[in-house]
């Protein structure tokens, strides 16, 4: 399914967006292709979360345009709502629900058909590393279980492009390495949005990174090019600081 | 996909301990009503069979129950529909919803269909227990049937007036005091009006209610609860698109 998607999956251009009168997001532009990683950095408060939400359509942009797989996301968000997996900050999981009874939800939310959804989950529990828990209410699931329940979500039903906001946060380590290993193989066949401070995790995870400063984008490019910026190699970190500084 | 959520709403309200003892609370008051006006009826019954057009079963025991049937509902549904969309706007679930291809209207209709299925099942026994007087006698199924269906347009709206109470807010506290306070509000303002054509009256649904309660199907009480349903309903999609534009 996913090699009938074009390889452009996602473009926003010129996206702004204010809360009252402070300007969150200021002429922000993506493109993703099929197939990439992109990493969003920032730092706390950069308006990494509220882009992400708006290229979800969970928030209306006030100008700009989104569009997912060819469909404008404000004219059929229907269409455009189908190819897209998105992971918030907060998972959004309802408590009182088993990993299993959850996943079949939102399975069939985004539209998978009944006799599709059990081949969904099985592939989604195996790939989160779930298996074992799907009968457990998550209610009861530790942070980094739940954290992987979310993903869970976001993958089910294979969307073209999956978002995904600070998606290791609570985890212990041998579960990043594993969701890291996951997000690499997620990003062959899909297009993955995510956010995080972890430079490790940019270096390791994404072949292009977008650094939002104060709601503008300050650098886009490769993470190679990132990572040479000043001609000396391995100095990720450092060209991440001074970029994110410059303007303050 | 309306079957969808509102299965899944219903699935959550039946999780939750406090809805079983809130069933099983109010069977418990329906009986004990049922009970004594059966108990009130027997004994009046000689005295009755006197009377030229006296009232029947129906008309002394019906409608009382469902009249405290209507009253108990008043009183109960912001509790069920508290949650709707103001917990899953507290948990931060909505953007599950508003991130999935469905629209608002979907979301919407879905949680109002799972909150009425959950009400009429709330609200089942009630005609069992009427229907359990067969066995003796023989109803009036005209006045027994208006009853039913003033109790569901009664649902409706108190539903419909909670879900929109619930898309206002991120606290289901304060989304259960609202929407009481609106109908126990509209309640009073009908009660506390003495004149007969006091305007207050048209603002209460247990005061088009009666109607019903008494066998009469209105279209002027019926067009009252539809036109409240649905424009609490219009105003709670409108109330989600907007969560899309807040500022």
């Amino acid at each position: 399914m996913p090699n009938l998607t074009p390889a452009l999956t996602l473009e926003a251009s010129q996206l702004t967006r204010r809360f009252g009168k402070q300007v969150v997001i200021h002429n922000v532009s993506l493109q993703l292709k099929r197939g990439e990683v992109l990493g969003l950095l920032g730092h706390n408060g950069a308006g990494k979360s509220t882009t992400m939400q708006i290229l979800t359509g969970c928030l209306a942009p006030d100008s700009g345009t989104i569009k997912i797989c060819g469909f404008d996301l404000q004219r059929q968000p229907t269409e455009a709502k189908a190819h897209i997996g998105y992971l918030p900050e907060t998972p959004p999981l309802y408590k009182e629900f088993s990993v299993k009874n959850y996943l079949i939800f939102a399975a069939k939310l985004r539209g998978i058909k009944s006799n599709e959804v059990n081949a969904a989950l099985d592939l989604a529990l195996q790939r989160c590393g779930l298996t074992d828990k799907r009968n457990v209410l998550i209610g009861t699931l530790s942070k980094g279980y739940q954290q992987r329940v979310g993903i869970a979500q976001a993958i089910i039903h294979q969307p073209a492009v999956i978002i995904l906001d600070e998606p290791t946060v609570g985890l212990d380590p041998a579960q990043i390495r594993d969701i890291r290993t996951l997000i690499r193989e997620l990003g062959n066949a899909h297009s993955v949005i995510l956010s995080t401070h972890l430079l490790t995790e940019v270096e390791s995870l994404c072949d292009r990174v977008e650094i939002l400063q104060r709601g503008t984008l300050v650098y886009s490019g490769s993470t190679a090019e990132l990572d040479k910026l000043n001609g000396v190699a391995g100095q990720l970190e450092e060209n991440f600081i001074r970029l994110t500084e410059v303007k303050i | 996909m309306i079957a969808l959520i509102a299965a899944r709403e219903l699935r959550s309200l039946l999780s939750m301990p406090s809805t079983w003892w809130v069933l099983a609370g109010l069977q418990f008051m329906l009986a004990w009503i049922f009970l004594t006006r059966l108990d009130a009826f027997l004994e009046i019954q000689p005295q009755l069979a006197q009377i030229a057009n006296a009232p029947g079963v129906t008309a002394s025991i019906a409608r009382d129950v469902c009249n405290v049937a209507a009253l108990l509902l008043m009183m109960l549904t912001p509790l069920f529909t508290m949650r709707v969309i103001a917990e899953e706007r507290r948990n931060q679930t909505l953007t599950l919803l508003l991130s999935s291809p469905v629209s608002s209207a979907q979301i919407v209709l879905g949680k109002f269909v799972g909150l009425m299925g959950f009400l009429l099942l709330l609200m089942s026994t009630t005609p069992l227990m009427l229907l359990s007087l067969q066995i003796g006698t023989t109803l009036d199924f005209g006045l027994l049937c208006s009853n039913i269906f003033g109790l569901i347009l009664l649902a409706s709206c108190y539903a419909a007036v909670g879900l929109y109470v619930s898309s206002l807010t991120a606290q289901p506290i304060i989304a259960a005091i609202t929407t009481l306070g609106v109908l126990l509000g509209s309640w009073l303002a009908d009660m506390s009006s003495s004149a007969l054509d006091s305007p207050w009256h048209q603002v209460s649904p247990l005061y088009h209610f009666q109607n019903f309660s008494n066998g009469l199907l209105d279209t002027g009480d019926a067009s009252f609860f539809v036109l409240v349903s649905g424009v609490c309903l219009l105003l709670a999609m409108q109330r989600l698109n907007a969560h899309r534009l807040q500022k």
